[in-house]
This record gives structure tokens, C-alpha cells and sequence, in this order.
């Protein structure tokens, strides 16, 4: 059933979409920063060999100038955002009055709406009367994603001078770094989802071949390889998705079978012109790709295997961007997600459910690792979980938020590690780390700043951003209720539960590295300034980026500056579904910090004061009780060793799914290729041979020949006879002669 | 300059070859590096004036036939000596030109055993003029002199350049395309005289079929004997055992050939001939050739992940990627074709390459064991760089030209042509999305298998190992480009194709479309759009505004 | 009914030469009867012309009296050249044509 009021508010002038052509220059060429490390990588790969730094100074020249520019655009759009009086476009659909069928997009006349998204297109390709078009559709979001991108790229491209520094491809690495960064740039602004899907794989690609930057050892390509293939199941998804986004869309235009465009599919979606079913049906293909790309439970195991790739690469690609880029696409295609899966109104959907499980799932896994770098891939999992799921429940400003944020102390810890790992060499907290801090300082301070926005304490970034999510489930009810899109109780206890379990693995990790005793070899260094002056650059902004969005009704500043990053990157336009804001509750966020709290308190006092004293009694650093939990306890050690087996879901995927089709499956086929498909030929072949041959003994050779033979033998018999009648006698030759006379003779006279 | 092409261009792309032909053939066997010479200038030569034709052809109107020549060629037989290209043809035979120079340069120090560089480039002459001259004909009879001519030269050049099962695979290549044309043959035959069309002629056939309406029955058994002529040499499953045997076993040049263009004889087949021909029919077998199309995607894939010969698995992933292209030729739909014309020319590039590149690492390694091999990358980090870029390309990287084969099929099964059963081909669409999944995994495994990891030690001092070489440079670099270009640019290939194929799939399917108009029309609710738009135009459009 | 008498004679003549040169082994009775065949032959040319009164028989029957004198002559040489070598004219002796 088609909502009627909107329905009315389309037909006039054809379909409002949310968009204009106008706006300021920045705006209208956004496509610049993707095409500057584009740029770029093509530079380095042709010249950086000839670079006096292997082509690192390029790429981080560009990238520097694409993130002053995304500066300079973010700033054009916060004043677009509020002073726009531009003209919007309108699209003709196929309505039930016969004028609105006039065919192409028809510039409106309602000007002045705010937030009108700027949309900026060229021509690609066409096909069948249909044009493709590439371009930009800058608006908050977009904004948003192109600051954080840029900002945490150049940061890693200042880092990873130092970190790979003497890596014999140092130069390749820059390449792909200033390809990816140039891919992930062009998703963010991506106009239509054709190539949003393009960006999407080709960032893909980077991740796999980042991943595997080390190939010698086949753990690693294994991984990248993992990666990949697992990221290609979830573009299946993609695939499909798009293509029946594409006709349905297509259904309700009039002239033209299809569309990709972000602002129509979301606009018609919105306006409730498309068929729920086939929203539903894409949102739940949409929702494979994000569980691939996005690491979400089920298909999140290649993420911790990532962690094969250099750590700079880890920090850009597999904590604060690429790994987003679901996130981010729900939040592109939420018009479609927000009918597909009904969110508003309801109480618990799909969406909201994957994210709540990951984030559970994740922060489980994250308490049994020993190596640095995966605890905080567990991490990036959960949190991505916990994005996925404030989406899922419909608070998008909650999600994009927390996205940013952890875009900031994701990147710090990771990088934190990696500066770790560099001094000691090795990932393994439980050999080789341990009483760091007195050797690292800046990195020791940086990670626990980290730490603290993660597990979100306040006044950190984390804090309010988790809290906003929590807010947003809308199932504060017992103590008034908070509002928001539906009453969604489970995901909330399910956001609070992991609060404290991230807070709990936080701590873990933050003993195991930073505390006790060295175990490692050597003594550890502190890293140079290119590696901690990004770090204390993303750990000033894990303390400050939080401040961006204080709830409304926050009593310490005034209402101008509360809720800036949701007035500005939240579209108020018509390709933007109308949700409804959860209300900041003071109960919650105690509760949530108190919740946080106790689980910074039951592992402190596990590790700071129990290990901590058997390390003493023992004499050496030990990193867990000798008679801990999982000694003493038999199901508890089952416990333990079903999240060390990673609940044996990579046992299934590879070995069962991925072995299985490989091994078996792939070996029956060519199996009945080769003895049934080609059996048949073959077969075929010998049977004509065969049957040639019977042809040719039984036919050819005995009656074909065997005429031919008795003909040459019958001529030669009689040859035979008739040589005796030449006696050579003159007078046997004329008695002859006279008898054939005499016989023509009589026959002249018989037939005269 | 224009006037002479307008008569000749065809006739001299097509034919120069064999002039190179005749000349080689006065020069003496010994003389390698003049025959060289001149098979190199001949394909040059052929290249130039099909640029040039390219150059003189009129975009704006791809769907017309250009550069027309229409000669009584055998008056008894109503036989036209009639050629011509459009926008379907053109990307073909610019395939072909480009190919054919490219193959010559990278065998230019590499013949293989038993040598012979006379006999050798007389052959790749040979199949020029035939391929040049499929993609140009348009006249039945012409198609199938010229399809046939393809042939001989490539069973002479497996038979004798192959690899030690030669006999085998050369036999069986050679038998099994002559069982399918055969049957084509007389499948056209039956075509010819059953409509009593004037000539041989395609548009004529296409006509005399529209107007004088063959029964439905004999319909379907012409397309049927199309159908197998055509399939055998895409070749669709069940008609792919050929491939991966003659593949192996013929030499580099050769599989280059084979795969690059051979294989799109049987492809263009079906959008040249079956379908425009007999659109009612077609219409009739999509859901058989969709089935089996995407059979051979998911099969091909299985295939590929159980061989332990690099040569056989490119080979077999073939057989999927021509799946992918039947598939979209089986939608019926303007999208679909495009898409088949796409994949072909980006499938001819692609797999190309890779028989080069394992072409060029058998010259290396002596092998093609994917379990001894490894580590390319280290000893030669260009050619493992060119591998990976091709089997990214291969497994339908976006901004790789593959891509734009793959995704439009299977955008363009979600919504078939009218006639066709829509819930059939919405499957076939998830069972190819799942076919890409398995591309990735084999040609990644391959990947990592040959290129990465480091080099076992057999290999590892091996001073034959060396990296790309300039002969090697000089033939990939302009499919390098290309590969990257289309991607990039699909256009590049979709506006000569769109033209043509809309213009050919208009006048095949005009009656269905515009009957379902109203019918899909009223199905979507909104029928008094529809039934302005169709009394407004000439039935020609509707069948964009619906979808197809 | 004259002429039959002529005709009736010749054939006589014709057959007699026949069963002459078929049947005896004497090279000259060969020869001779030839000589009976030719004149039987003559012997109706004359007879034909006189009944049409024309002269073409008769100068046939001289031609043909000329050669058969020539042919004798040659006959008897060879006969002659028979004898010396092989001392006999019997011609069943002679089979060198026999393949």
C-alpha cells in the first residue's frame, strides 16, 4: 500500500529525489580526491622506482592535498548544509496521471530545501537507451567518509615510511596504499550503485593485495586469499542486490527499464513506489555483501586472518576504512534497507540481529587471543557489529557516529601495536610483550587513550558514540523509554553486554602488552616521530572527536554546538527515509558507563592483582592464573577451547565448504566429465572407428571390393578363354572373320 | 580513399592474407626470417586498413551494415558474394586483426617443435582470412566456406605443433566441429528452401522467414541443428570436451588463437544468425541455452578447481566464461547481447593473455605442473605482476574488461525477454553470481600457486628463467591496454555493439514486444502510461520502456 | 530369270573358294581358291551390270582381275619364301601370330 501523502507530495512536478545540481564548486567536483591518489598510484607505479624515496613523497603529497581538499569541501558543505537556496531535481515516475510520463529528469522549482545533496554526473556508458553515468553524490555522509578517509590514509602513508621502511617493495606497497585510499574515495561519493560496486571490489582487491604484501609465505597469501574469496561471496550478494534494485527501480520510471542511481532507488523507495518484497529480497542480498565486507558474524572470519598484511595496511584498510564500507553502504541505500527491512516500528530485524550477534560474537573471541594484532581485529569485528546493528535499529546518526569515531581509536591502536610489534618483532602478547610501558611511553599512553574511547568512557569518543547506540535502540523502556524507530530491548542488552566485555578484553590486552615483566628478546625502543606523531595525532582525536555530537539537552555548552555532526552529515532530503531520533537519557549513559566500569573492574582485578601477584609468587611474568577458570572447570575449558577453535567456523568454510568443493565436489565433476561427458565422446569416437572398421571388412573389403575383384577376375578368365581361339593361323582368324560376316550378315537381313 | 574502402575495405581485410600466402609460398622453406617478414608486414597490413575502417565507420549508425558489398557470387545456387560489418562484427574482427599481428611477433624466436616457421605462419594466414572473413559475411554459404576454412589450419597446427597427445586432441577438435557443421549445414539448407527465400543472403532468410512464416516445428529443428553447429564451438556444455584437449595439446599461438577468436565463432553464430533469423524459435530454446550456459559456469568452475595443469584449467575456465556469454545471449535482451559481444572481445583478450603467459612460463619451466611450480613473482616479478592483472581480469574485476562481460548478463537474466519464463532465468542469475564466486577461487588459487611463495628449488638458481622478454612486451602490451581501457571505458566496445544489437533484436522480437507491452504494463499498475507511450510510437520503443 | 543363274553360279563359286581357303592346308590351294572367291565376286559385278546395262561392273571386275594378278604374284612369293625356309607349304604349320 502506497503511503498517500507521499504519493501526493511526488506527483507535481514528478519525483523529489533530494538533490541538486547546484552548490559550490568543491562540491560539485568532489571527484578530484579520488583522482588524486589515483594520480598517484599511477605515478608511483611507473616512476617510483626513480623516486628518491621510492615514490613514498608522492603519494603522501597527493594524499595530503586530497585531504586538505576533502577540509576545504567538508567546510563548503557545512555552510551548503544551512544556506543552500539552489533548485532541486526532480524525476518523472510512472504515475497514474498520463503527464508525469514525459520521460527524462525535469528541473523543479522548489528551491531553498536545505541539505540537498550535490550531484554531479558524466556520462559512462549506454545501453539500450539507458545512460550510465559515473559521478559524485556529495552530501554529509559522503563528506564525512572523505574527511576520515583521507585524514587516516595520510596518517598511515606518514607511518608506514618508517614502519616498512627497507621492505624490498616499499614502492609497490605505496602504490597500492594510493589505490586503495583512491578507491575507498571514490565509493564514499559514488552516485549510483554500479559503481559503488566497482569501488567496492576494487578496494577489495587492494585489501587482498595488502594483505598478501608479504607473499613468500604462504600464510599470508592463504589469508589474502581467504579474504578475497570471502568478500567475493558477499559480492554475489552485491551482485544480485544491485541488479533487482536496478529493475525495480526501473518499474517505476517511465521511458527507461532501469536505474543505479542511489538518489532515485532510495527516493522511490522512501516514497513507497517500489515493491516491498523486492526490498525486501535486495536488502537481504545488500546484507551479504555488508556481512563479507563488513566482517558481520558468519562471514567475519577472514578479518582476523587479514591481519597477515603489514600493520599500517591493517589500521587503514581493516579498521578504520575499507571494512566501513558496508556500514557506510547500508547507510547510502537506507531508503531501501530502512522499507526493505521495516525497521521503524519494529523490534527486531535482520540487520539489527546480524550487528547484535557480531558484535557479541566478536567480543567473546577477542578475550582468547595472543596476538595483538587480532585482539583489536576481534575488536574492529564487535564495533563493526555494533554499527551494523544502530543501523539495524534505525539509529543511523548513531551509527555513522560511532563509525567516525572508531575510525580515529581503532586506527591509534592498531598503530599502536604495530609500533609495539616493530620494537619487540612479534605480534605474541603472551612471549614476546609484556612491561612495555616503561620502554614505549608514547606508545603506552596512546594505546590506553585508545583503549579508554574504545571501551567508551567518558568524556572519550567511544562514549558518545556507544551511548548514542544504545540510546537509539529505543529499548531504555524501563525507566521511560528513549524513543527511536521501535522498541528494539534485545539489541540494546546486547550493546550493553558488550560494553563490558570490550572493556574486559581492553584491560587484558593493555596488562599482557604494557604490564608486568619484558618476555620478549632484546630490549624494545620507542619508534621514531613518523610513527608516534601519527599516534598521539589519532589519540588527540579519540580523546575530541566525541565532542562533535553532544546529545541534545547537554548542559555544558550551548544548543549551537549540540548535535553538530548529526545536523550535518544526517540528509534531510527526499532520498533519505524519515526516521525518528531516540532521546538522550542521563539513566542510560550512567548506567552504561557503571556497566563499563565493572568490566574494567573484574579484569583489573583478574590481571592487575591476582596474575599480578602469582607473577610475583612465581617469579617470572605470567600472563594468565596457573589455576584459572578453565583448569578447574571442565565446561569452562570447553568453553574456551570452542572460542580458541573460533566456533570452528573456519573448520567449516575451509575445510568443509571451501575443501569440499575444491576436493570432492570439484573432483566428481571433472570426474563425470572425463569419464561420462567425455566418455561419451570418446566412446562415440570408438564406436565409429568400430563401426568403420565393420563397414570396412564386411562391406567395403567383401562386397564393394569383392565386386571389384571378381569383375578383374572375371576379365582375366576371359581373356583367359578368348586367348585360345588366337591360334595364330591366318585360317583360323578368316574362318572367324567369316563367321562374324555370315552373323552380320543374317542380322542385316533379319532387321532389313 | 573512402569509395575504395567503401567497396574493397572488406574484401582486402579479408583476402590479404592469402596474398601474403601466395607469397610465402614462392619464398624458399630455408629463408625463415623473410617469411617472417612478410607474414608480419601481411598481418600489419590487414590491421591498418581495418583500423582505417574503423576510422571511416559511421558511429552514429552502428546498426547499419557498412562497407556493404553484394555480388551474384553462385548463381545456382542463389549464393551472394556479400559482405558487410556493423557495430556487431566491427569489435570482432578488430579482435581478430589485432590478435593475429601480436601472435605472429611473440612467436617470432619461439616457434615450436617441429619448427617450421613457413608452414606455421602460412597457417595463421590461413586462419586469418577465415575469421576475418566469418565475422564479415553475410551470406549463409559465405559464413560456412569461411567458418569451415577456420578448420583446417588450426587441426594442422595442433596435429602438428601440439604437444605428445596431438593426435588425439587434434582429431577430436577436427571431428567434433565438422559433426556440428554439418549439422548446420543442413539446418541452413532446410532454412533455404523451406522459407524459399531468394538467396543465401541473411537479411533475405530473415524476410523470407518473417513473411512467408516457416511452420514452428521445422523452426525449432533449424535451430536446434544451428544450435549444435554453434554450440560445439563456443563450445557450451555438454559440447566442451574438445576444448580443454585441444587446448593442451596445441601451442601457444595456437591455444592464443583458438581462444581469442575461435571461440567466438559459435557466439556470433547465435547473435548474427540464429537469433535474427528465427526469433521465435529462439525464443523457444533461451531457457535450454540459458540452462545449459549456466551448467557450463558453475561446471567449467568445477572443472578448473580439480586440474593440476595450468594450460587445462585456462582452458576450462573458458568454458565458463562462455557461459556467462551464453547466458547473456540466451536473455534475448538488447542488455544481454551487448553483454556477449562485451564478453567475447574481453574474453578474447583475457584468456589470450593468459595462454600467453602460460605459454611463455612452459617455456620457462618446462612444465605446467601447477604443484611444481611457484614463486614467479621472485624470479620474474613483471610476468607474475601481468599474471596477476590477468586473472584479476579474468575473475571479473571491475575496471578489468571482464567485469563488464559478466555483470551485465547477469543483470540482464533478472529480466529476460518477453516470451521467455522470467522465474527460470531469475535463477539461472543466482546461479551465476555464484559461478563468479568460484572464479575467483580458481583463478586465485592458481595464482597463488604459480606466482607466489617462493621458487622450488628445481627452479630456484634456473638462469632460463628469465623475465618478460621484448618479443613478449611488444605482443601483451597492447592487450594490456585494451584489458585496462575497456574496463575503464566500457563504451569503447558497448557503443558500436548497442546500435546493432538493438537494431537487430527490434526487428526479430518487434511483434512480441509490443503485444506484452500492455499486458507487463497493466501487471506494474500503471497501464495508462504505457498505452499512451505505445499509441504515441511505432512499437519500436516499447520494448525499452518495459525492460525487454 | 537370267541373272539368278549368274548369282546362283558365283555363290557355287564363293563357297567352294571358301571351304578352299579354310579348309586345305596347301598354301597354293589357298591361293587358289581365293582366286575363286574374287572371280565369283566377278562374276556378279559382270552379271549386274549387264542386267542394268551400265558399265561400272565391268570395269570393277577388270580392277579387280588386275590386283587379283598382283596379289598371286605376291601370294606365290610368299608361298615360295614358305617353302624355302620351312620345306613345305603346309599351313598348319604356321602359327607364329598366335599371342
Amino acid at each position: 500500500m502506497t503511503d498517500l501523502l507521499t504519493l501526493a507530495a511526488t506527483t507535481a512536478s514528478g519525483l523529489s529525489l533530494g538533490i541538486t545540481e547546484g552548490g559550490s564548486w568543491l562540491l560539485r567536483n568532489a571527484w578530484l580526491i579520488p583522482a588524486l591518489p589515483a594520480l598517484s598510484f599511477l605515478g608511483i607505479l611507473f616512476f617510483g622506482k626513480r623516486m628518491p624515496r621510492g615514490g613514498s613523497e608522492l603519494g603522501i603529497a597527493l594524499v595530503g592535498i586530497a585531504f586538505v581538499l576533502s577540509l576545504l569541501t567538508a567546510a563548503a558543505w557545512i555552510d551548503h548544509r544551512d544556506n543552500f537556496e539552489g533548485e532541486e531535481v526532480h524525476r518523472a515516475v510512472a504515475a497514474a496521471e498520463g503527464h508525469a510520463a514525459e520521460g527524462h529528469a525535469t528541473e523543479g522549482h522548489a528551491a531553498g530545501h536545505p541539505s540537498l545533496a550535490v550531484h554531479n554526473t558524466v556520462t559512462w556508458f549506454e545501453l539500450n537507451d539507458v545512460t550510465f553515468t559515473a559521478g559524485t553524490l556529495v552530501d554529509g555522509p559522503a563528506v564525512m567518509m572523505l574527511v576520515v578517509v583521507t585524514l587516516v590514509s595520510l596518517l598511515v602513508h606518514v607511518y608506514s615510511t618508517e614502519y616498512v621502511a627497507g621492505d624490498q617493495r616499499y614502492t609497490h606497497f605505496f602504490a597500492f596504499l594510493s589505490l586503495f585510499t583512491a578507491s575507498m574515495l571514490l565509493l564514499v561519493v559514488s552516485e549510483n550503485t554500479l559503481q559503488l560496486l566497482v569501488s567496492w571490489e576494487l578496494v577489495g582487491v587492494c585489501s587482498f593485495v595488502l594483505i598478501g604484501h608479504w607473499w613468500e609465505e604462504k600464510p599470508n597469501s592463504d589469508a589474502a586469499l581467504k579474504a578475497f574469496l570471502t568478500n567475493r561471496v558477499g559480492d554475489m550478494g552485491l551482485i544480485v542486490g544491485v541488479t533487482i534494485l536496478f529493475f525495480t527501480v526501473g518499474s517505476a520510471l517511465p521511458g527507461q527499464f532501469g536505474s543505479f542511481s542511489i538518489a532515485e532507488t532510495n527516493a522511490l523507495a522512501g516514497a513507497g513506489r517500489l515493491s516491498h518484497t523486492a526490498l525486501l529480497v535486495a536488502s537481504c542480498c545488500l546484507m551479504a555483501a555488508v556481512m563479507s565486507k563488513s566482517g558481520q558474524f558468519l562471514l567475519h572470519t577472514w578479518l582476523p586472518d587479514a591481519m597477515a598484511g603489514p600493520t599500517p595496511v591493517s589500521a587503514l584498510i581493516h579498521a578504520a576504512t575499507m571494512v566501513v564500507a558496508g556500514v557506510f553502504m547500508i547507510a547510502r541505500m537506507y531508503g531501501v534497507f530502512f522499507e526493505g527491512f521495516s525497521i521503524g516500528g519494529s523490534s527486531i530485524n535482520l540487520m539489527a540481529l546480524i550487528g547484535g550477534l557480531t558484535t557479541l560474537v566478536g567480543a567473546c573471541l577477542a578475550f582468547v587471543q595472543r596476538d595483538i594484532k587480532k585482539v583489536l581485529a576481534y575488536s574492529t569485528i564487535s564495533q563493526l557489529g555494533y554499527m551494523v546493528m544502530a543501523l539495524g535499529v534505525g539509529a543511523w546518526t548513531a551509527a555513522l557516529f560511532h563509525l567516525f569515531t572508531h575510525a580515529f581509536f581503532k586506527a591509534c591502536l592498531f598503530l599502536g601495536s604495530g609500533a609495539a610489534a616493530h620494537a619487540v618483532h612479534s605480534f605474541d602478547m603472551k612471549s614476546d610483550m609484556g612491561g612495555l610501558r616503561k620502554h614505549m611511553p608514547h606508545t603506552y599512553r596512546t594505546f590506553v587513550i585508545g583503549s579508554i574511547a574504545l571501551a567508551g568512557l567518558p568524556p572519550l569518543a567511544g562514549f558518545w558514540s556507544k551511548d548514542e547506540i544504545l540510546v537509539g535502540t529505543g529499548g531504555w523502556g524501563l525507566f521511560g523509554g528513549t524513543g527511536g524507530n521501535g522498541a528494539y530491548t534485545f539489541m540494546l542488552v546486547m550493546g550493553v553486554t558488550t560494553a563490558a566485555l570490550t572493556a574486559a578484553y581492553m584491560t587484558r590486552c593493555i596488562y599482557l602488552t604494557f604490564f608486568g615483566e619484558f618476555r620478549g628478546h632484546g630490549t624494545p625502543h620507542e619508534s621514531g616521530p613518523r610513527i608516534v606523531v601519527p599516534l598521539w595525532i589519532l589519540a588527540g582525536l579519540a580523546i575530541v572527536a566525541g565532542l562533535l555530537n553532544l546529545p541534545k539537552g547537554f548542559p555544558l555548552v550551548p544548543g549551537s554546538l549540540q548535535e553538530r555532526f548529526g545536523h550535518f552529515v544526517e540528509p534531510v532530503a527526499a532520498y533519505f527515509p524519515s526516521i525518528s531520533h531516540g532521546t538522550p537519557s542521563w539513566s542510560l549513559a550512567i548506567a552504561s558507563t557503571l556497566v563499563v566500569l565493572s568490566g574494567i573492574a573484574v579484569a583489573g582485578w583478574y590481571y592487575f592483582v591476582k596474575v599480578e601477584a602469582a607473577s610475583k609468587a612465581a617469579g617470572e611474568s605470567l600472563t594468565e592464573l596457573p589455576d584459572g577458570l578453565t583448569s578447574r572447570y571442565p565446561l569452562a575449558k570447553m568453553g574456551h577451547t570452542f572460542l580458541v577453535q573460533k566456533y570452528y567456523l573456519d573448520h567449516l568454510y575451509t575445510d568443509i565448504i571451501a575443501g569440499g568443493t575444491k576436493g570432492p565436489v570439484a573432483a566428481a565433476a571433472y570426474k563425470v566429465d572425463q569419464d561420462v561427458i567425455d566418455g561419451v565422446v570418446n566412446a562415440a569416437g570408438e564406436n565409429a572407428v568400430k563401426a568403420g572398421n565393420l563397414v570396412y571388412h564386411r562391406f567395403d573389403q567383401l562386397v564393394v571390393d569383392g565386386i571389384i575383384n571378381t569383375s578383374g577376375r572375371a576379365s582375366s578368365g576371359a581373356g583367359g578363354e578368348l586367348r585360345k581361339i588366337q591360334t595364330g593361323k591366318v585360317q583360323d582368324y578368316a574362318a572367324i572373320l567369316f563367321a562374324a560376316a555370315t552373323v552380320l550378315a543374317g542380322i542385316l537381313i533379319v532387321i532389313v | 580513399m573512402e569509395n575504395l574502402l567503401d567497396g574493397w575495405g572488406l574484401t582486402v581485410v579479408t583476402f590479404s592474407p592469402l596474398v601474403g600466402v601466395a607469397l610465402m609460398l614462392l619464398i624458399p622453406r630455408y629463408q625463415e626470417d623473410r617469411h617472417k617478414l612478410v607474414a608480419l608486414v601481411t598481418s600489419l597490413w590487414v590491421a591498418l586498413v581495418a583500423v582505417l575502417l574503423l576510422i571511416e565507420f559511421d558511429i552514429g549508425h552502428t546498426d547499419r551494415l557498412q562497407f556493404a558489398v553484394d555480388r551474384v557470387w553462385i548463381d545456382v545456387i542463389s549464393s551472394h558474394y556479400s559482405m558487410g560489418i556493423d557495430g556487431m562484427s566491427l569489435p570482432l574482427i578488430l579482435l581478430t586483426v589485432l590478435i593475429v599481428p601480436l601472435c605472429i611477433v611473440y612467436s617470432w624466436n619461439h616457434f615450436p617443435e617441429p619448427h617450421n616457421p613457413k608452414a606455421f605462419l602460412i597457417l595463421i594466414l590461413i586462419l586469418e582470412t577465415g575469421m576475418v572473413g566469418t565475422f564479415a559475411a553475410q551470406d549463409l554459404v559465405l559464413f560456412f566456406v569461411f567458418f569451415e576454412v577456420v578448420l583446417l589450419p588450426m587441426f594442422f597446427m595442433i596435429a602438428v605443433w601440439g604437444g605428445p597427445n596431438r593426435r588425439y586432441a587434434s582429431l577430436k577438435f577436427f571431428l567434433f566441429t565438422l559433426f556440428g557443421s554439418a549439422l548446420m549445414l543442413v539446418s541452413f539448407l532446410a532454412l533455404f528452401f523451406l522459407t524459399g527465400a531468394e538467396s543465401f543472403v541473411f537479411t533475405d532468410l530473415a524476410d523470407a522467414v518473417a513473411s512467408h512464416g516457416v511452420s514452428r516445428t521445422a523452426q525449432l529443428w533449424i535451430f536446434g541443428g544451428m544450435f549444435l553447429g554453434f554450440g560445439i564451438k563456443v563450445p557450451m556444455f555438454p559440447f566442451h570436451t574438445w576444448l580443454p584437449d585441444a587446448h593442451t595439446e596445441a601451442p601457444t599461438v595456437g591455444s592464443v588463437i583458438l581462444a581469442a577468436v575461435l571461440l567466438k565463432l559459435g557466439t556470433y553464430g547465435f547473435i548474427r544468425i540464429a537469433i535474427p533469423i528465427l526469433p521465435e524459435a529462439a525464443v523457444e530454446w533461451a531457457p535450454w541455452i540459458g540452462l545449459l550456459a549456466v551448467i557450463g559456469i558453475i561446471y567449467g568452475a568445477l572443472g578448473c578447481l580439480a586440474q593440476t595443469d595450468m594450460k587445462r584449467l585456462i582452458a576450462f575456465s573458458s568454458v565458463a566464461h562462455m557461459g556467462f556469454v551464453m547466458l547473456g545471449i540466451a536473455t534475448l535482451t538488447d542488455f544481454g547481447i551487448n553483454a556477449a559481444v562485451m564478453g567475447m572481445v574481453a574474453h578474447g583478450l583475457i584468456t589470450g593473455m593468459l595462454f600467453f603467459l602460460a605459454g611463455s612460463m612452459k617455456e620457462r619451466y618446462h612444465t605446467l605442473e601447477i604443484s611444481s611450480l611457484g614463486g614467479l613473482l621472485v624470479q620474474a616479478p613483471r610476468m607474475g605482476w601481468i599474471f596477476g592483472l590477468c586473472a584479476m581480469a579474468s575473475l571479473g574485476l571491475p575496471g578489468l574488461a571482464g567485469f563488464w562481460g559478466e555483470f551485465p548478463a547477469i543483470l540482464s537474466a533478472y529480466s529476460p525477454a518477453n516470451g521467455v519464463p522470467v522465474e527460470t532465468f531469475r535463477t539461472f542469475m543466482v546461479i551465476a553470481a555464484v559461478g563468479t564466486v568460484l572464479a575467483a577461487g580458481y583463478l586465485l588459487w592458481l595464482l597463488q600457486r604459480a606466482a607466489f611463495g617462493t621458487p622450488p628449488d628445481e627452479f630456484a638458481n634456473d638462469p632460463h628463467i628469465t623475465d618478460t622478454s621484448r618479443e613478449e612486451w611488444i605482443a601483451w602490451a597492447p592487450m594490456l591496454v585494451l584489458i585496462v581501457a575497456i574496463g575503464v571505458y566500457p563504451n569503447l566496445v558497448f557503443r558500436l555493439s548497442d546500435g546493432a544489437v538493438d537494431a537487430s533484436l527490434h526487428q526479430c522480437l518487434k511483434v512480441e514486444a509490443s503485444e506484452l507491452t500492455a499486458e507487463q504494463a497493466r501487471a506494474l499498475g500503471c497501464a495508462d502510461v504505457y498505452e499512451i507511450s505505445v499509441a504515441d510510437e511505432h512499437g519500436v520503443d516499447e520494448h525499452a520502456a518495459v525492460g525487454g | 530369270m537370267l541373272l539368278n543363274q549368274f548369282l546362283l553360279l558365283a555363290a557355287a563359286l564363293f563357297a567352294i573358294g571358301v571351304y578352299g581357303v579354310l579348309a586345305r592346308r596347301n598354301g597354293v590351294l589357298v591361293l587358289m581358291s581365293i582366286e575363286l572367291i574374287l572371280n565369283a565376286v566377278n562374276i556378279n559385278l559382270v552379271a549386274f551390270s549387264a542386267v542394268r546395262a551400265t558399265v561400272g561392273g565391268e570395269i570393277f571386275a577388270l580392277f579387280i582381275i588386275a590386283v587379283a594378278a598382283a596379289e598371286v604374284g605376291v601370294g606365290l612369293a610368299m608361298v615360295l619364301l614358305l617353302y624355302r625356309n620351312r620345306r613345305s607349304i603346309d599351313l598348319a604349320g604356321i602359327d607364329q601370330l598366335r599371342g
